[in-house]
C-alpha cells in the first residue's frame, strides 16, 4: 500500500526559550503514541523547533488502520440453537450486532460446552480522515505557563498564529483558537519570507533558504562551531555553559556569534558581579584567558545574519557598559561604609511587623550560635563564630544586594575581607545561606554550618511562634527550604546533637524576646511535626520504602544523621532472608509491652523458667553494647541477635500471668526491651511481604 | 530624533490604529500599568483602546541626578488594546520602523518576560523585547487583573522612552538626551531629580509616612464601601507610592514586604471587583458604543 509524509507545525508569537525543548518532545510523543494507538504504520518522526513553531516530519505513514481480524465467542450452543436446530433470538442478535448474519457461524468447544463463534474482519479505516484528530493533540499540549489571548477560550503557551498539516500534499482540514490549517509557513521574522509548503519532504530545506534553521541540533552546531572559531581566533577560553547555550539557542531560529568589549578597569570589580551581569541579565558568554582569568570581553549570540554585526555589538556594549558602570559604582559605595554602620542600619530594618528587626533577629542568632558551639562536641573558635553571627547580615544593606540579591552572602564575604575580618568569619557570611536548594551543598566549614543552621531554625521559630505555618501551598516564607535545609546538613555534618535539642535553643531565644503569641508546647509539637514532613520528603527522595519512613520517624528524631542512616539500614535488610523472622520477634515484644501499664524495675527473682533469664541477660548484654556501638547496622544486629531468645521466651512464657506482680513483671521486661527497639524504629509498623 | 517626535511619532501611530490619545494620570504611581486607563479598564468585557505617556516614580532608582543611567522618574509610552489584535507583534515592530529603527540592521529579539505585580493583584505573560541586547519595551497579555480573570485579553506595550531615546540619539548620559530643539533632560528634570532623591534617602519623615500610609488604606476601605472606585483607586496609589518611599529608604525588609504587599494587593482586588460592579451595574456602556464593531470581530 502506498505511503505519504505527514507535516505538522505550530506557529506561534515566540516561545519562552525554556519551553521549547520540552514541547517539541512532548508534540512527538503525543503523536507517535496516537498512531501506535490507532494501528496505523509509520516510518520516522522528526521533531523541529525554534522560538516561532514546534514541528514535526513524519515518514511513510500508512493510508490506512491497520485491517483487524478477530475471533469472536457467542453464546453456548444449546442457547443458540432449539432441539429442532433452529437459531434462536440470542444467536440473531448476538451475530447481528457484530454485522453479521448465523451463515457465518461456527463452533468451537471450550472446556467441554460448544460455543458460538464468528470470524470477524474490521476494515481499516483511512488516515487522512482520523488525522483530524491532530487538533486535539495539539490542543491537549500541557506547558510549565499558559495563557490566553484576544477573545480565545484556550490555553496555550503562546497565541498560535499558523497551522500546517499535510498529509502528503493534502492539506487535513481543522481549527484552533479561529486558525485554520493550511500550507503556509513563515521564514525568519525579518529575514525571510512567507513560504507555501507543496510536500512535507520538502519543509526544513525551505525554511533554511528563509534563514529559519528548523533543527535544534543543527542551529547548537552553528553556535558551537562559532564559538570555537573565536577562541582559535583570539587564544580565548570561552566556557560554555550548557544551561545558557540550550537558553541562547531557543532565543534564535539563525544563530551568528558575536563579541563585544568592554572597558578593562571593569575587570576590578569580583567576577560573581561580572558574571551575573553578564550571564544572568545578558545571556552573554563571559571569555577568559588560558589561565582562566576573565577578559574585558563577551560573547553573544544574534537571531539573523551576518550584516550589520558592527551594530549589533555596539549596542550590546552600550548596555553591558551601562549594567557594569552601576555595579561600579555600588561596589565603591558600598565600601566607603564601615561595617557597623552597616549593622547600625539593621536596626531600622523592619524584619517581621510581629518579629522585630533585622537586627534583633541578629541578635537571636547571635546567641543561638553561641549555644550550639558550646552544645556540640567540635572544635570551633567560638569567638569566630560569634563574629560571624553578628555580622552574618551587613550586605543586605549594601548597594549591591540591593540590586543584584542573587549576590547576599557572596558580597558579605567579599566586603569582610576588604574590611579586615578573619576568613573563617567572611566565608561563614556567604556559606550561612547554604544550602540554597536540594542540589546544593551545605556549608564546607563548621562555623558557616553552625551559623547556618541558627539562622535558619531562628526563622522557622519565629514564624512557628506567631502562627505562620506553611500548608498545601502556602509558603510565602520558604520556610520548608528553610527546614530541608538543617536536615540536609546535619545528616551530613552527623553533630552529636538531636534536632528536638536545636529546637528548644531557638524557642529559648524567641521566647526570651516575647515573640511566641501562643502556647509554646504548640510551637514545639509543630516545629516537630513539620520537621518530620521535611525528613519525610528528604528518604523519599532517596527511595526509600513509606513504612519504613514512617517506622524511623514514629518516636523522637533524634540526631538526624542517625535517623537517616536507620532508614538506609532498614531499606537494605529489608529483602534479606531472616529479616522477617526478626521483624515479627521485635514487634511481638513491641506489641505486648503496649499493655504495660505500671512499669517497675524487672525483678530476676520473679522468673519462671530459664527462657526468661536468658531473654533478661541477653537484653541487657545487648542493651549497653546498643549505647557503644559506631553505626546504625551493628544496632540493628544487636537488636536483632534477640531474636531467638524472644521466640523462646514466648513459647514457654506465659506474659499475662493470672498473679498480678508476675505480670507486671514480664510486661515491665518486655516495656523495657521495646523502649530499646522504639529508639530504633517503630518495628511492629514495618509490613512484612 | 528627539524626544518629542518619537512621542509625537508613537502617538500618530497608535492612534491610527484605533488608539484614544490620553494624557498621564495625576496621581503619583511607579509605573504607567497603574494608571486606571490601564488598570481598571483592563477588568471586563469592555473594548478599550488607549495610548498615553506616563511619568513614572521609582523613588528607590533616584541618584541625584548624578548616574547616568538612573532617574527618580522616568517616562513610559503605554499603549492598551482590548481584546489583544492578532496582528499586535507586527503593529509593535511598525511603531519601531516609524522610529527609524529597521529590524535588518539590528537584533531584535522577544525574550520571555512575565510580568507581575504582586501588590496590583497582577499577572501576565510576555517578553520584553531586546534591541540589540537592550530592553526597549514590555509587551505583556494580561491574565489577571486585580485578582480577576482578564476577558477578553488586553495586550500592554509599554516603551522605556529613555531607554529608547538613549539608543536612538546614541547618548550614554540620560541627561544629555535632548528632549526637543535645544531642551535636555537635564534642563527640564536635572533638579526634581536632585531634590527627590535628597528627599528620598535623606529628609523624608519614616513616621509620617507609615503613618500616611496607614491612613490612605483606611480612606481606600471606607470609599470603596461608598461604591466609590477612583476616590478609592486614587488612595491605592497612594499607599503604593508611599511603600515605595519606605522601602527606597531601607525601612521595610524583604520579609516584611510581603505584608504590605499582602495589604496593597487586598485594596487592589477589592477596587478591581467594585469596578466591575459598577460597571455592571451601568450596563457595560462601552460594550454597547462599539456594539458592531465587537460582533464584526466574533
Amino acid at each position: 500500500m502506498s505511503k505519504r509524509n505527514l507535516l505538522l507545525e505550530i506557529g506561534l508569537e515566540e516561545l519562552p526559550a525554556r519551553f521549547v525543548t520540552s514541547s517539541m518532545n512532548q508534540l512527538a510523543d503525543k503523536v507517535q503514541k496516537w498512531f501506535t494507538e490507532k494501528a496505523i504504520e509509520f516510518g520516522d518522526v522528526q521533531a523541529f523547533s525554534t522560538p516561532r513553531r514546534l514541528a514535526l516530519l513524519v515518514t511513510d505513514v500508512a493510508e490506512a488502520q491497520k485491517d483487524i481480524e478477530e475471533e469472536v465467542k457467542g453464546p453456548a450452543k444449546k442457547i443458540a440453537m432449539d432441539a429442532e436446530g433452529n437459531w434462536s433470538k440470542a444467536a440473531i442478535g448476538f451475530t447481528k450486532g457484530q454485522g453479521l448474519t448465523t451463515d457465518d457461524i461456527y463452533f468451537k468447544e471450550i472446556k467441554g460446552v460448544e460455543y458460538v463463534h464468528l470470524n470477524k474482519f474490521i476494515k481499516g479505516q483511512p488516515t487522512k480522515e482520523l488525522l483530524v484528530e491532530l487538533q486535539n493533540l495539539i490542543t491537549s499540549m500541557t506547558f510549565g505557563k499558559n495563557m490566553r489571548w484576544a477573545n480565545q477560550e484556550l490555553r496555550f503557551v503562546r497565541p498560535i498564529k499558523w497551522l500546517i498539516a499535510l498529509f502528503g500534499q493534502e492539506i487535513v482540514p481543522f481549527t484552533i483558537a479561529d486558525v485554520d490549517t493550511n500550507r503556509i509557513t513563515k521564514g525568519h521574522r525579518f529575514l525571510g519570507e512567507t513560504i507555501t509548503i507543496e510536500d512535507p519532504a520538502e519543509y526544513e530545506a525551505r525554511l533554511t533558504e528563509q534563514f529559519v534553521i528548523a533543527n535544534p541540533d543543527i542551529r547548537r552546531n552553528m553556535i558551537l562551531t562559532q564559538i570555537k572559531e573565536l577562541e582559535a581566533k583570539n587564544n580565548w577560553v570561552i566556557p560554555v555553559d550548557e544551561e545558557l547555550l540550550e537558553e541562547v539557542n531557543n532565543l534564535v531560529e539563525y544563530p551568528t556569534v558575536l563579541f563585544g568589549r568592554f572597558e578593562e578597569e571593569f575587570l576590578e570589580l569580583p567576577s560573581e558581579v561580572l558574571i551575573t551581569s553578564m550571564k544572568e541579565h545578558q545571556r552573554y558568554f563571559p571569555v577568559k584567558d588560558q589561565a582562566g582569568n576573565l577578559l574585558s570581553f563577551f560573547v553573544t549570540v544574534r537571531n539573523g545574519d551576518e550584516r550589520h554585526l558592527e551594530t549589533v555589538s555596539k549596542g550590546n556594549e552600550k548596555v553591558l557598559r551601562a549594567r557594569l558602570s552601576d555595579a561600579a559604582f555600588f561596589y565603591k559605595e558600598d565600601q566607603k561604609k564601615d561595617i557597623a554602620d552597616a549593622l547600625k542600619k539593621l536596626e531600622t530594618i523592619v524584619y517581621h511587623e510581629e518579629i522585630g528587626t533585622l537586627a534583633e533577629k541578629t541578635e537571636r542568632v547571635t546567641a543561638i550560635t553561641g549555644a550550639l558551639v558550646d552544645a556540640l562536641e567540635v572544635s570551633v573558635n567560638k569567638e569566630l563564630a560569634l563574629r560571624a553571627a553578628r555580622i552574618a547580615k551587613f550586605d543586605l544593606v549594601s548597594h549591591m544586594v540591593y540590586e543584584f540579591p542573587e549576590l547576599q552572602g557572596y558580597m558579605g564575604e567579599r566586603y569582610a575581607l576588604l574590611k579586615g575580618e578573619e576568613k573563617e568569619v567572611a566565608a561563614a557570611i556567604h556559606e550561612h545561606y547554604m544550602p540554597k536548594s536540594a542540589d546544593d551543598s551545605v556549608p564546607p566549614s563548621t562555623i558557616g554550618a553552625i551559623l547556618s543552621v541558627a539562622e535558619k531554625m531562628d526563622t522557622i521559630a519565629s514564624f512557628f511562634a506567631i502562627g505562620i505555618i506553611p500548608t498545601g501551598s502556602q509558603d510565602p516564607y520558604a520556610l520548608r527550604r528553610q527546614a530541608s535545609g538543617i536536615v540536609q546538613i546535619l545528616a551530613e555534618k552527623k553533630w552529636n546533637i538531636s534536632l528536638e535539642a536545636i529546637i528548644a535553643l531557638a524557642l529559648h531565644e524567641v521566647e526570651a524576646k516575647n515573640i511566641v503569641k501562643r502556647e509554646l508546647a504548640d510551637v514545639q509539637e509543630d516545629m516537630l511535626t513539620f520537621f518530620k514532613a521535611r525528613i519525610k520528603h528528604m528518604l523519599q527522595e532517596q527511595h526509600i520504602r513509606y513504612d519504613l519512613i514512617d517506622a524511623v520517624l514514629l518516636g523522637e528524631i533524634g540526631y538526624i544523621s542517625s535517623l537517616v542512616e536507620r532508614a538506609g539500614v532498614l531499606e537494605a535488610k529489608k529483602n534479606e532472608a531472616g529479616f522477617k523472622e526478626e521483624l515479627e520477634a521485635l514487634s511481638r515484644v513491641m506489641n505486648i509491652a503496649g499493655k504495660c501499664e505500671h512499669q517497675v524495675s524487672v525483678d530476676a527473682a520473679k522468673f519462671e523458667n530459664t527462657q526468661e533469664t536468658a531473654l533478661y541477660e541477653n537484653y541487657q548484654r545487648v542493651s549497653v553494647a546498643y549505647q557503644q556501638a559506631d553505626n546504625e547496622t551493628e544496632r540493628y544486629e544487636l537488636l536483632a541477635s534477640l531474636q531467638t531468645d524472644i521466640e523462646q521466651y514466648f513459647e514457654h512464657t506465659m506474659v499475662m500471668a493470672d498473679d498480678s506482680s508476675i505480670r507486671n513483671n514480664r510486661l515491665s521486661l518486655m516495656k523495657e526491651i521495646s523502649d530499646l527497639v522504639a529508639t530504633y524504629a517503630a518495628m511492629n509498623k514495618i509490613i512484612v511481604s | 530624533m528627539n524626544i518629542q517626535d518619537m512621542i509625537l511619532t508613537l502617538q500618530k501611530h497608535w492612534s491610527e490604529q484605533g488608539c484614544i490619545l490620553m494624557n498621564a494620570y495625576d496621581v503619583e504611581k511607579g509605573a504607567g500599568t497603574m494608571s486606571p486607563y490601564t488598570f481598571l479598564r483592563a477588568i471586563g468585557p469592555e473594548p478599550w483602546n488607549v495610548a498615553y505617556v506616563e511619568p513614572s516614580r521609582r523613588p528607590a532608582d533616584g541618584r541625584y541626578g548624578e548616574n547616568p543611567n538612573r532617574l527618580y522618574q522616568h517616562h513610559q509610552f503605554q499603549v492598551i488594546m482590548k481584546p489583544s489584535p492578532d496582528n499586535i507583534q507586527e503593529l509593535y515592530l511598525d511603531s519601531l520602523k516609524a522610529l527609524g529603527i529597521d529590524p535588518l540592521e539590528h537584533d531584535i529579539r522577544f525574550v520571555e518576560d512575565n510580568w507581575e505585580n504582586p501588590s496590583l493583584g497582577c499577572a501576565g505573560l510576555g517578553w520584553e523585547v531586546w534591541l540589540d541586547g537592550m530592553e526597549i519595551t514590555q509587551f505583556t497579555y494580561f491574565q489577571q487583573v486585580g485578582g480577576l480573570e482578564c476577558k477578553p485579553v488586553s495586550v500592554e506595550i509599554t516603551y522605556g522612552i529613555e531607554r529608547l531615546a538613549s539608543y536612538i540619539q546614541e547618548k550614554e548620559n540620560v541627561f544629555e538626551l535632548e528632549w526637543t530643539d535645544g531642551f535636555t533632560v537635564r534642563d527640564i528634570f536635572g533638579q526634581p531629580e536632585y531634590e527627590h532623591s535628597k528627599y528620598t534617602f535623606e529628609t523624608s519623615n519614616l513616621d509620617m509616612l507609615f503613618q500616611l500610609f496607614t491612613m490612605y488604606e483606611a480612606e481606600a476601605h471606607r470609599q470603596m464601601e461608598e461604591g466609590l472606585v477612583h476616590p478609592a483607586y486614587d488612595y491605592v496609589l497612594k499607599c503604593s507610592h508611599t511603600f515605595n518611599l519606605l522601602d527606597a529608604k531601607g525601612a521595610i525588609s524583604v520579609t516584611e514586604r510581603t505584608g504590605y504587599i499582602a495589604r496593597c494587593r487586598n485594596l487592589a482586588r477589592k477596587v478591581a471587583k467594585t469596578f466591575y460592579e459598577e460597571r455592571e451595574k451601568l450596563g457595560f456602556p462601552i460594550l454597547k458604543v462599539k456594539g458592531e464593531n465587537t460582533n464584526e470581530q466574533a
